[in-house]
């Protein structure tokens, strides 16, 4: 088992340090893929917690476990045993629809093939997000467009995901995935397909929006370029959380 | 490839099902000629049905009779059986009858100018009270029949009856006649032209005993109860006639034909097939289109879109495509029941068949998108990971 526990991090409004929110809390969590001599077992009691404003980095090698805790945080899977808390609440009787409206609510996601929808353009791909989630119709390209504005895309809301470079279209990625205002990001590899300059500037991106907006960012990642912006990291091997420890952005104060 | 900039915000899913057709014309192009084709086949087979239908029972739908009697056994119009022409005076005398008179109907042999025989049958209308008279005169008027040996005839069967002119001298059981007029668009299912002639013609063309008529036509009081009326005839006649309302006797000769014949059989059939055809090729283009763009299904199932939103996508991809096709189609379908206004089979089109085609279609295309959605129901969040 891995005791993890409750962490001090920075206060966007203040600049200190303050206790933030447990966004997203699991206890014992085990994970075993298949049944019988095939079942291959990718978390091993697992304890973690996961709190508002700060950038959790999950690092480990293929095969670790590292996809599959994501998985299980973004309730994409249920654990084979264990319990899920949301906002303190568990998730233990969840059936498949309420995950669903769970990730749908308080989730945003940022895949490391950024997973835009080809035949929209960029605000459109924003736009889908914040139509899902209700917002009324007459505000959505607004909406989008001043999600991409923030994120370094203003003007290239009509453009279309392969007149985009990577980093660009992983800003839509991420502008997508804040749509919402959700609580909690989830990130895999997310600079893996970009270049080192792009790279560094999604991590700080990243770091920033978990600050700014006050939310959970967790970030999937094999890239050391991510290490410095994150708050605290975790390393992931065999299905056990083997280290866990506060990352060089704790110590930064925000800028 | 770039699409046209979208100003006003739709609905997340029009918006996506839209792209998602025009992503690939091809494919798109492919679900648009599968859809027409079948609303073609479909509207052609049901606009034939609803044509033979109509041409079937058109001499009983144009006449001003509230009520027929017919000879016991009598299946449809065109083959009809003598009956007492005194039965005439007695409907006149039962309450609710406003009037009642003789229609004949007999099959004939028109002898062509240029030689050899057609039949042909003979509708003798009584000149006094008109109530079968020829419809849609394009040539002459129904005064001209009180000639003596004089027919109208439709010009649909000029050619077939080898007339080339009103005025034209012809014979029919070997008896002078004389075309005084010529009606337009007066189908017959049977394929023996009506020709319209005075009663009294008809008796001395068709041999009838005078005595003899062989359908009794009745037009009720206003306000008359018709069931009750009807009642009362039946009751009169007893078991030797059969009263029938218009629209029963109508029925009764449109079911005649279609199922004696197996026309209405074989009609529906290619209909239907239309319709399978249909489904299958709009099954297979949306599910084609639906396996292309999986990873994106998978990516809205991550982000929480439930099961209404993804399988709303693909309905209104088939609704689209429905639209698109069905207009094509019913336009096509227009073009040839234009096309065959002058021929001797009558496509029609009417607004319920066309309400009906439009159900279809979307029948059609509902079925084409079950596999589509199903297949999306199942489909795995987590494969966003991969």
């Amino acid at each position: 088992m891995n005791a993890v526990s409750a962490q001090a991090t920075r206060d966007p409004r203040g600049g200190g340090h303050a206790e933030h929110e447990v966004v997203i809390r699991l206890g014992e969590v085990t994970l075993t893929y298949g049944s019988g001599p095939a079942a291959v077992t990718a978390l091993r009691g697992v304890d973690l917690e996961i709190r508002a404003g700060e950038l959790t980095l999950m690092l480990g090698p293929s095969g670790s476990g590292k996809t599959s805790l994501l998985q299980v945080m973004g309730c994409l899977l249920r654990p084979s045993s264990g319990s899920v808390h949301l906002f303190d609440r568990s998730l233990a009787h969840a059936d498949p629809e309420h995950l669903t409206a769970l990730r749908l609510r308080h989730y945003g996601f940022v895949f490391q093939h950024y997973n835009l929808f080809p035949t929209l353009n960029a605000w459109e791909n924003v736009a889908i997000a914040l139509d899902l989630r209700g917002a009324p119709r007459a505000t959505l390209r607004e909406e989008s467009e001043a999600l991409l504005a923030r994120l370094g895309l203003g003007g290239r809301g009509h453009s279309y995901p392969s007149e985009l470079s990577g980093g660009q279209k992983q800003r839509v990625a991420i502008a997508r995935a804040l749509a919402g205002s959700p609580q909690l990001i989830l990130a895999d590899e997310p600079t893996a397909a970009l270049d080192g300059k792009t790279g560094q500037g999604m991590a700080a991106e990243l770091e920033r929006l978990a600050l700014e907006r006050n939310c959970a960012v967790v970030v999937v990642s094999h890239d050391p370029r991510m290490l410095p912006f994150a708050d605290r990291v975790l390393t992931l091997e065999d299905g056990l959380i083997t280290s866990d420890r506060p990352g060089p952005g704790a110590t930064q104060e925000p800028p | 490839m770039r699409f046209p900039r979208t100003h006003a915000p739709l609905p997340g899913t029009t918006l996506l099902a839209w792209r998602n057709l025009v992503h690939d014309r091809a494919r798109f192009l492919g679900t648009l000629v599968g859809i027409v084709f079948s609303v073609v086949l479909m509207g052609a087979q049901c606009g034939l049905l609803v044509g033979f239908a109509q041409t079937a029972s058109t001499l009983i739908d144009h006449t001003r009779a509230d009520l027929w009697i017919t000879a016991v056994g009598t299946t449809n119009v065109d083959i009809a059986a003598g009956l007492p022409r005194r039965w005439v005076f007695q409907a006149r005398e039962i309450e609710g009858v406003a009037d009642a008179t003789p229609y004949t109907l007999q099959f004939a042999f028109w002898r062509k100018p240029t030689g050899g025989n057609e039949s042909v049958i003979m509708v003798g209308v009584d000149l006094g009270r008109r109530y079968g008279e020829p419809w849609a005169l394009a040539e002459g008027s129904v005064e001209d029949l009180q000639q003596d040996g004089a027919v109208i005839l439709d010009r649909l069967y000029m050619e077939k009856l080898g007339v080339t002119n009103v005025g034209q001298t012809i014979e029919i059981n070997n008896r002078r006649a004389r075309v005084v007029g010529l009606t337009s668009g007066i189908r017959t299912f049977t394929q023996s032209p009506y020709v319209f002639t005075a009663a009294d013609n008809a008796h001395h063309y068709t041999f009838l005993p005078r005595d003899q008529t062989t359908y009794v036509l009745v037009q009720l009081d206003a306000g008359a109860d018709e069931a009750a009326v009807k009642a009362r005839l039946q009751a009169r006649v007893g078991t030797r006639a059969t009263v029938w309302t218009r629209a029963e006797f109508s029925r009764q000769t449109q079911r005649y034909w279609l199922v004696t014949t197996g026309a209405g059989a074989a009609l529906l059939l290619a209909a239907s097939l239309g319709l399978v055809v249909g489904v299958v090729i709009v099954g297979q283009t949306l599910y084609a289109t639906t396996i292309d763009r999986l990873p994106e299904y998978a990516t809205l199932r991550a982000m929480g879109a439930p099961n209404r939103y993804l399988y709303t996508v693909i309905l209104k991809q088939a609704a689209i495509s429905a639209a698109f096709g069905y207009a094509l189609g019913l336009l096509a379908v227009g073009v040839l029941a234009f096309a065959m206004r002058d021929g001797n089979i009558a496509l029609a089109l009417p607004p319920m068949l066309v309400v009906v085609l439009a159900a279809l279609t979307a029948l059609m295309c509902g079925l084409g998108a079950v596999v589509s959605i199903r297949r999306v129901l199942r489909i795995d969040p987590t494969s966003v990971f991969a």
